[in-house]
C-alpha cells in the first residue's frame, strides 16, 4: 500500500457553526448517503441501467462547497459522478431519481441518464460524461458572469462557479488551459478536485508527476489549498474563503479535497485493485459519522435529532423512488424532441 | 450600394449584431488586437473592449468549452478557429457540447453560438491547413452547418447564424475573403436553410456549395457557349439540407451532379446522394454523378493540388456526359 500522505490539520472548534447550519449540512450528507445507497438497490433490481457512479464517501465536499455557495443563483459544473452535486445544489431528489429510471419527469427528461444530470432552474451545468470536458464549460459560465458584470454593467452578476472533478481528471490538457484562462481573467471560480485517490483502477500516484494537486495552482499564480474532505467543516471553511474572494472579483481557487470513494468506481466495477487496509482506514473516517459525533459533543444535536433526520430522509429517498416508478417514460413521438432549440 | 470585400462584409455583420446586442461577443486567438487571421474583426476591439473580442491563450478546446457555458448561461459568443481545422482539437466540445448538450440536458439549456473561420483548400497551405472539414463534422447531431460564398451571402448568413438559437458551424472559404460584391445599403438576413438557386436552367442540376461554386460558374461559361442550359445551386446549408430546392430542380431536369470540395469517401455529396436516392429516387433520368476532392491528405505540391480538388473542365465534361445521355 502507498503511504498516506498526511492530512491537513483543520482546528473545528474555529469553524462557526449555528445548530441549524449545522443540521442543515448533516441532512445534505445523510441525503447524498442514502439516495446514492439507494441507487445501488435499485441498479441491482432492474431499475435503473447503464454506468452508475456513486458518491459514498465523498458527501462532505458535496455538502461543504455548495451549502457555502448560494445554490439555486451560483453555479455547479460536476462530472459523471453527479447526483450528489445535483442534490445539494437542490435538484429535488424526485426529478434525480426519475431520471436514473429514465423517466420524463427526470431533471433532463430521461433523455440524459446517471452522467447527464442538468436542471437550469438550479444553475446545475451538468453532469459530463467525459473526463474534463465540464471544467471548460464551468470556465465559460465565470466568464458570463464577469461578463456581465463589466460589459453589461449588470451589478448583481456576482455569481460564483464551482467545478468539481476527479483526481485523474487533473491529467487532462482542460485542466491546465482552464487554470490559466481563469487566472488570466480573474474569473469568480473555484476549481474543486476531488482527490479519491483512483481513476478507476489507475492509482494517483502513478499517474501523476506532482501528486499534491493543489500545488499545480501556484504556476498559475492562482492559491491553491488542500484540505481534508472527509471533514465536512474544514471543506465548508476552505470554500467560504474561495467564494468570498471570487465573488470580490478576486479571482480563481483550486481546492483539492483528500477523500474516498467507499464503493467501486462503478456499479460495474469489481473493485479489486484497492486494498482492503486502505479501505478499511477511509471507511473508518467516514464524514458522516464524523461529522455526526461532531455535532453531538458541540451539542449543537441531540441523538433523537439526528434520528429523525435519518427518517425523514429516509422518506424523501422513498417517495422520490415511488415518484420515479410512477412517471411516465418519454413519448416515442418526442424522440426528436429538444435535438434544437425550437423544441421548447 | 458599397462595393465590399468578402472579409468585411463579415466584419459588418458582427458589428451590427454586436452593436445591437450586448451579449454578442466574439472569441478566439488573435480576433482582438491581431484583428482576426483573415483580418474579419479587425479594429473591433477598439469599438467594443477586449472582453467582447476576447484575445484567447492558444487552447481550442478549452475555449470553445468556455463559449459553450457562456452561450448556456446567456450570451451569444461567436468563436473564431484562425483555421477552421485548429477546431479538430475542439472536436469534442463542439460535437458532444454544442451539438449535444441541449439534447441530452432535455432542454434544459440553449447553446446559441457560432463557430466559423477560414476552411477548405487554399494555395499550397499544406494538408494541415487546407482541410476539408464539413464531412467530418456533419454527423454531429443538434449543429446547424452553413456554407457561405459571396460576399453578400456572407453578410446576411453570418448575421442569421448569431441570432439563431442553435449552434451554427459557418464555413468560410480561405480563397474567398477578396471576394468583392455590391452590398445592399443597411442591415439584411438571410435564411439560414435555403439553398440558393444562382442560376436558372433546365438541362441538368448542380448542386453545390463554398468556392466550388465558383468553379461551377467558370464551368457555366462553358457549358453556355455549347448550348447547354444547367441550374446552379448553391446549398448554403450543409445541414440540414434544403430538399424543397433540390427537389424542385430535379423534378425540373431530372439530371444532377454535385461538385464539392471535401472529400468523396462519406461526404456531403455521398449524403446528398443517398437522399435523392430516399426521395426522388423516381425522378432521376441518370445515375447522380459525384465530383469531390480526392481522398487523399492534400498535398502542398501546386500541381498535386490542382488535381485533388475539382476543376471547372471535370464540370464541363460531366455536364455535357450527363446531357448527351438520351434517355
Ligand atoms: C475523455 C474520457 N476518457 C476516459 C474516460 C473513462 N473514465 C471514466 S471515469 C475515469 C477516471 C476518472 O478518475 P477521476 O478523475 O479521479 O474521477 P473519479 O472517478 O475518481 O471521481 C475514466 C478514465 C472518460 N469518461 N472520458
Ligand atoms: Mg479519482
Amino acid at each position: 500500500m502507498v503511504q498516506e500522505r498526511a492530512l491537513p490539520k483543520f482546528q473545528s472548534s474555529t469553524a462557526k457553526v449555528t445548530r441549524e447550519e449545522g443540521l442543515r449540512l448533516y441532512e445534505d450528507m445523510v441525503l447524498g448517503r442514502l439516495f446514492e445507497d439507494k441507487c445501488a438497490e435499485m441498479y441491482y433490481r432492474g431499475k435503473m441501467f447503464g454506468f452508475v457512479h456513486l458518491y459514498n464517501g465523498q458527501e462532505a465536499v458535496s455538502t461543504g462547497v455548495i451549502l457555502a455557495m448560494r445554490p439555486g443563483e451560483d453555479y455547479v459544473c460536476s462530472t459523471y459522478r453527479d447526483h450528489v452535486h445535483a442534490l445539494s445544489a437542490g435538484v429535488p431528489a424526485r426529478n434525480v431519481m426519475a431520471e436514473l429510471f429514465g423517466k420524463e419527469t427526470g431533471c433532463s427528461k430521461g433523455r440524459g441518464g446517471s452522467m447527464h444530470l442538468f436542471s437550469a432552474e438550479r444553475r446545475l451545468l451538468g453532469g459530463y460524461a467525459f473526463i474534463g470536458e465540464g471544467i471548460p464549460v464551468a470556465t465559460g459560465a465565470a466568464f458570463q458572469t464577469k461578463y456581465r458584470r463589466e460589459v453589461m454593467g449588470d451589478e448583481t452578476a456576482d455569481q460564483v462557479t464551482a467545478a468539481f472533478f476527479g483526481d485523474g481528471t487533473t491529467n487532462n490538457g482542460q485542466f491546465f488551459e482552464c487554470l490559466n484562462m481563469a487566472a488570466l481573467w480573474k474569473l469568480p471560480i473555484i476549481f474543486v478536485v476531488e482527490n479519491n485517490k483512483w481513476a478507476i483502477g489507475m492509482a494517483h500516484e502513478r499517474a501523476t508527476s506532482q501528486p499534491e494537486i493543489y500545488q499545480k495552482a501556484s504556476v498559475f499564480g492562482m492559491p491553491g489549498v488542500e484540505v481534508d474532505g472527509m471533514d465536512v467543516l474544514a471543506v465548508r471553511a476552505v470554500a467560504q474563503e474561495a467564494v468570498a474572494r471570487a465573488r470580490a472579483g478576486e479571482g480563481p481557487t483550486l481546492i483539492e479535497c483528500l477523500t474516498y470513494r467507499f464503493r467501486g468506481h462503478s456499479l460495474a466495477d469489481p473493485d479489486e485493485l484497492r486494498s482492503k487496509a486502505e479501505k478499511e482506514a477511509w471507511l473508518a473516517r467516514d464524514p458522516i459519522k464524523k461529522f455526526a459525533a461532531y455535532l453531538l459533543e458541540q451539542n449543537l444535536a441531540s441523538q433523537q435529532d439526528l434520528k429523525a433526520i435519518e427518517k425523514k430522509i429516509q422518506s424523501v429517498v422513498e417517495d422520490a423512488v415511488q415518484f420515479a416508478l410512477e412517471s411516465p417514460e418519454p413519448k416515442p413521438e418526442d424522440l426528436y424532441k429538444y435535438v434544437f432549440a425550437e423544441d421548447e | 450600394m458599397a462595393e465590399t470585400l468578402m472579409f468585411n462584409a463579415l466584419r459588418e455583420a458582427i458589428d451590427e449584431e454586436m452593436a445591437k446586442d450586448p451579449t454578442v461577443l466574439v472569441m478566439g486567438e488573435d480576433v482582438g488586437h491581431y484583428g482576426g487571421s483573415y483580418k474579419v474583426t479587425k479594429d473591433l476591439y477598439k469599438k467594443y473592449g477586449e472582453l467582447r473580442l476576447l484575445d484567447t491563450p492558444i487552447a481550442e478546446n478549452s475555449f470553445t468549452g468556455m463559449a459553450i457555458g457562456a452561450a448556456m448561461t446567456g450570451l451569444r459568443p461567436i468563436i473564431e478557429g484562425m483555421n477552421m481545422g485548429f477546431l479538430l482539437l475542439a472536436f469534442n466540445q463542439i460535437a458532444n457540447n454544442a451539438g449535444m448538450l441541449r439534447y441530452t440536458s432535455g432542454g434544459n439549456f440553449k447553446i446559441p453560438m457560432v463557430i466559423r473561420g477560414p476552411g477548405g483548400v487554399g494555395r499550397q497551405l499544406g494538408a494541415e491547413h487546407s482541410q476539408r472539414l464539413e464531412a467530418y463534422f456533419q454527423a454531429v447531431p443538434g449543429l446547424k452547418i452553413v456554407a457561405c460564398s459571396t460576399p453578400y451571402n456572407a453578410k446576411g448568413l453570418l448575421k442569421s447564424a448569431i441570432r439563431d438559437d442553435n449552434p451554427v458551424l459557418f464555413f468560410e472559404h480561405v480563397l474567398l475573403y477578396n471576394l468583392k460584391e455590391n452590398l445592399p445599403e443597411g442591415e439584411y438576413y438571410l435564411p439560414l436553410d435555403k439553398a440558393e438557386v444562382v442560376r436558372k436552367g433546365n438541362d441538368v442540376t448542380i448542386l453545390t456549395y463554398s468556392r466550388m461554386r465558383h468553379h461551377v460558374m467558370q464551368a457555366v461559361k462553358t457549358l453556355e457557349k455549347e448550348g447547354i442550359d444547367p441550374e446552379v445551386i448553391d446549398l448554403i446549408s450543409l445541414k440540414p439540407l434544403d430538399f424543397e430546392t433540390i427537389g424542385a430542380s430535379i423534378r425540373k431536369t431530372h439530371k444532377v451532379i454535385v461538385v464539392e470540395e471535401c472529400m468523396r469517401t462519406g461526404g456531403i455529396g455521398a449524403e446528398i446522394i443517398a437522399s435523392i436516392n430516399d426521395r426522388l429516387f423516381d425522378e432521376l433520368d441518370a445515375p447522380v454523378i459525384r465530383l469531390s476532392s480526392q481522398d487523399i491528405p492534400t498535398p502542398y505540391n501546386g500541381t498535386l493540388e490542382n488535381l485533388t480538388i475539382v476543376q471547372p473542365y471535370q464540370i464541363v465534361e460531366a455536364a455535357k456526359k450527363m446531357v448527351a445521355l438520351k434517355v
